[in-house]
């Protein structure tokens, strides 16, 4: 029973973090058709800069707590920033063009981007230690929990909730879904697609530099941990279906569990698991799980 | 079958030759170099025919790297390191496994069929790195290669690798020429083109996929296994994303519609990548990334159409 | 294996090519033809009228293999060919062109044709031996005479004008010999003083090569000069199938359709485009 319990909440924790990492591709491809592997810089973006300023802000000794604000709003910001620059200054003059080659485009702003945050940061591995340490250890039926961990849980449900509400009940919303439809048809209508592609870029980079941020202190931040996760966010949004919020959140969950009972069983079969699920969901239902599928236009 | 069949053709004997004879006057790092370009040269050649197709594959690192541990496990666990015997090896372990992942993949196109390839590519990589059999994260070296039980000494080990990776190249550059004007091969641009109308002349784009499929993969794993040769190491990392994401730049880099297009690329991107991560270890990667972007957008049939034979239709 | 070198003469004993019996096909709630039962006999040039959406294309893409039937059965030449594949139907001798024509934009004119004759012929499509010899090339340039578009053979076909896209669509799909053509509004699109010369091109091809023909149109100039049989789709069922003079005086084809075509605008031609 405590493997099990073990299992169900290190899988919730995971899917936690992959959600927050995912949701931002996702909901990018679906308004913009885009599949941005610079995602996986995004969050690089958001890690570093947390990283940063968590070192920098404890070691003057000032509140606390008031550094959780910090750090993470940075990451935000950064974010947001990022991906006003990208999405004006490069990707607006690609749109139109096929899917594929929008993923070469986004190959190469990820290239861009990983030389970028060597040439701000360094090569130096950054440690983040201290928010994580304050949360402390939490005990559920006797096994011991990181606090850090287990308020990601937390995190995500409020982001999940948070797009829920604005994509459901907000006017805003309602037009982005409007254009994650049917983007030519919008614009007929008079909505301003362009103006809904840079907000849509720009809140699911800063989504991808939140997943960083908060998983700055939890791990070593260091070159590479982009190209790594964009690939695991990859297979998440896949699994849920492309362009869906609600087909990310199931993707995490399957993905995340799946990968528990992996770790805690057959260790080898980690990362197996993952891609394995993506390639049986591809195959059998390439839309994903929560997309239905649209027919060709020829 | 004629030896020379035309210009492209004969000009492909004459730079063999040059590249044999550059054996007695190169410096070893440049051969090495060279060698590691045309094995790479070949992984993009079979890509470059799943381009002409009309599909980006992201995962042939997958062949890359089943062509290298091949190489290594035979080497190491069975003792064989007679080229001929491993290439052969190569190629049967290629062709079984692009058989069965071909017949699924061969229903999908554009974006899912690039995400499966991918995903197949990761796979492979998932199991290899938690392997601690074979070496997990490290890889592992392999043996020294043979020919025909005649064992060169190591010191000369790479320069004759680098002369069989030369004539294998060549003579498979002179097959995939011929390859490319032959009906299959124009079949290959028109289900580019227009799917239905291939399947309206009485003909199932899927087999041509699976075809084209299955001779990428091969081309992809002889890559690898000469790269495993003459590297003397292979590791996980050639079947992760980025690998297969290389071998896509290159592609786009050289151009797809000349046969020699794939190798040129990979020899610029090769001496690029050397020289650049030695000036600029920081900034070479996003070189990289512009030059991707400014092809798409300036040059999108990649370095050869800057040729000038090329802009009026002529050979080359 | 099938072989499909259609009859080069009209035999006198008549011989049905096609048969449909029962042949419907629904979306959901729409039902897009309903119990369409026509017999097709050799060298039969029959033209097919009706409104959009009356039933026509859906009929043809249902004999093409585009579309599996809902119910009913198609026979060619008393052979079961329902289900099949569009690859399979143009193995058994049954051919078709597009309403936009269905070519492969980035090679010329002469490829296309190249590669029509080849992957229709009956041989293994493997080899290094090359697409474009001699032969092949001089073979193509021939039939691209036959049309009158030989001018056009190096001209990649994007660039081409609409008359000469249909044309090349046509003759692609004649290249197999077809004992069946179907021909899906071939005029469409083309400048109005352009259609008879097209038409006129196509007829003669068909006659060499004894194909029985089909030919969906709404230009009814078109139907009167060429068909010898009409038949009549409305709301997705047949309400005429008679010869042409019989039918264009029928009155239910006066009231839904002929009427419905005389207040149509004369179509802008797409050379312009």
């Amino acid at each position: 029973m405590d493997t099990a319990l073990v299992i169900l909440i290190d899988g919730l924790i995971y899917s936690s973090w992959l959600f927050i990492v995912a949701v931002g591709l996702t909901l990018i491809y679906g308004v913009m058709k885009i599949l941005n592997l610079a995602h996986g810089s995004l969050y690089a973006i958001g890690a570093y800069t947390s990283a940063s300023l968590v070192g920098w802000y404890f070691s003057t000794g000032y509140f606390p707590w008031a550094g959780f604000a910090l750090f993470i709003g940075a990451a935000i910001l950064a974010g947001m920033l990022t991906g006003f620059i990208i999405e004006r200054g490069l990707l607006r003059f690609m749109y139109g063009r096929d899917e594929v080659v929008m993923i070469l485009v986004t190959y190469g702003i990820l290239l861009i981007l990983e030389d970028v945050i060597k040439l701000l940061w360094g090569v130096d591995a950054y440690f983040a230690y201290q928010p994580y340490s304050m949360l402390g250890r939490i005990r559920l039926s006797g096994i011991s929990f990181a606090g850090y961990d287990l308020s990601l849980i937390l995190v995500a449900g409020l982001v999940g909730f948070a797009l829920w509400y604005a994509l459901n009940q907000t006017r805003q919303g309602k037009l982005l879904r409007a254009v994650i439809h049917d983007s030519e048809v919008s614009q007929a209508m008079g909505i301003n697609v362009s103006r809904v592609f840079v907000v849509t870029f720009v809140i699911g980079s800063a989504l991808g530099a939140l997943a960083g941020g908060l998983t700055a202190p939890a791990l070593s931040v260091a070159p590479g941990i982009g190209i790594e996760v964009i690939i695991l966010a990859f297979a998440v949004v896949v699994i849920g279906g492309l362009g869906s919020v609600g087909g990310a959140a199931i993707g995490s969950l399957l993905v995340g569990i799946c990968r528990a009972l992996a770790v805690h069983t057959y260790p080898q079969l980690e990362l197996f698991v993952i891609y394995g699920v993506m390639a049986m969901v591809l195959s059998i239902r390439p839309q994903g799980l929560f997309v239905t599928a649209t027919a060709r236009k020829i | 079958m004629m030896l020379i069949t035309d210009t492209t053709s004969r000009n492909l004997w004459i730079a063999m030759c040059v590249f044999l004879l550059m054996t007695f006057i190169i410096p070893n790092w440049l051969g090495f170099l060279t060698t590691v370009a045309l094995a790479k040269g070949l992984v993009v050649l079979g890509l470059a025919m799943l381009m002409r197709t009309g599909l980006v594959s992201f995962g042939q690192g997958l062949y890359y790297c089943l062509g290298g541990y091949v190489v290594g496990i035979a080497g190491t666990q069975l003792g064989i390191t007679d080229v001929i015997i491993l290439l052969a090896i190569t190629i049967i372990s290629a062709i079984m496994i692009s058989l069965l992942l071909g017949l699924l993949l061969c229903r999908y196109r554009e974006i899912f069929f690039a995400m499966l390839t991918m995903a197949f590519s990761m796979i492979l990589y998932g199991i290899l790195v938690k392997s601690e059999v074979l070496g997990s994260t490290d890889g592992f070296n392999i043996e020294p290669a043979s020919l025909m039980g005649w064992h060169p000494a190591i010191e000369s080990l790479g320069t004759w690798v680098y002369m069989f990776t030369v004539v294998l190249t060549f003579l498979i550059l002179q097959c995939i020429h011929r390859y490319f004007k032959s009906p299959l091969g124009f079949t290959g641009k028109a289900i580019r083109e227009n799917e239905i109308r291939v399947e309206y002349l009485g003909i199932s784009p899927k087999k041509v996929i699976l075809l084209k499929y299955v001779i990428a993969a091969v081309l992809a794993s002889v890559g690898g296994a000469l790269t495993a040769m003459v590297a003397g190491h292979v590791d996980p990392e050639m079947a992760f994303w980025t690998t297969s994401g290389e071998f896509v730049f290159i592609a786009l880099l050289g151009g797809i519609t000349h046969v020699a297009a794939p190798i040129v690329g990979a020899i610029i991107f090769e001496i690029i990548r050397t020289f650049a991560f030695d000036l600029a270890p920081y900034s070479w990667q996003m070189i990289l990334g512009a030059a991707l972007l400014l092809i798409i957008f300036f040059l999108p049939n990649g370095l050869w159409s800057l040729l000038p034979a090329q802009r009026n239709g002529g050979q080359l | 294996m099938v072989t499909f070198a259609g009859p080069k003469k009209r035999r006198s004993t008549v011989v049905a090519i096609l048969e449909t019996k029962g042949l419907s096909k629904t979306f959901g709630a729409v039902t897009a033809a309903a119990d369409i039962n026509v017999v097709i006999n050799e060298g039969e040039i029959v033209g097919v009228i009706g409104s959009n959406g009356a039933g026509k294309t859906t009929f043809i893409n249902m004999v093409t293999g585009y579309l599996k039937p809902s119910e009913g059965t198609i026979l060619y030449r008393n052979r079961n060919i329902t289900g099949l594949s569009p690859r399979q139907i143009t193995r058994v001798g049954i051919c078709r062109s597009f309403q936009i024509a269905q070519l492969f934009p980035e090679l010329t004119a002469l490829e296309n044709m190249a590669i029509a004759f080849r992957l229709l012929e009956n041989r293994r499509l493997g080899g290094f031996a090359p697409l474009l010899t001699e032969e092949s090339v001089n073979r193509a340039i021939q039939e691209l005479k036959e049309y009158g578009i030989e001018e056009y053979s190096d001209a990649v076909v994007a660039t081409l004008p609409q008359g000469v896209r249909k044309l090349l669509d046509i003759a692609m799909a004649l290249a197999g010999q077809p004992a069946l053509l179907l021909l899906d509004e071939p005029t469409s699109g083309v400048a109005v003083d352009e259609k008879f010369a097209l038409m006129d091109t196509v007829m003669k091809a068909v006659n060499r090569t004894g194909a029985a023909t089909l030919f969906v149109e709404h230009d009814m100039e078109i139907i009167e000069r060429y068909a010898t049989r009409v038949i009549a789709f409305y709301d997705g069922s047949i309400i005429a199938d008679a010869p042409t003079a019989e039918a264009m005086v029928n009155p239910d084809v006066k009231e839904y359709i002929i009427g419905a075509e005389l207040h149509r605008q004369p179509e802008e031609s797409l050379d312009n485009a």
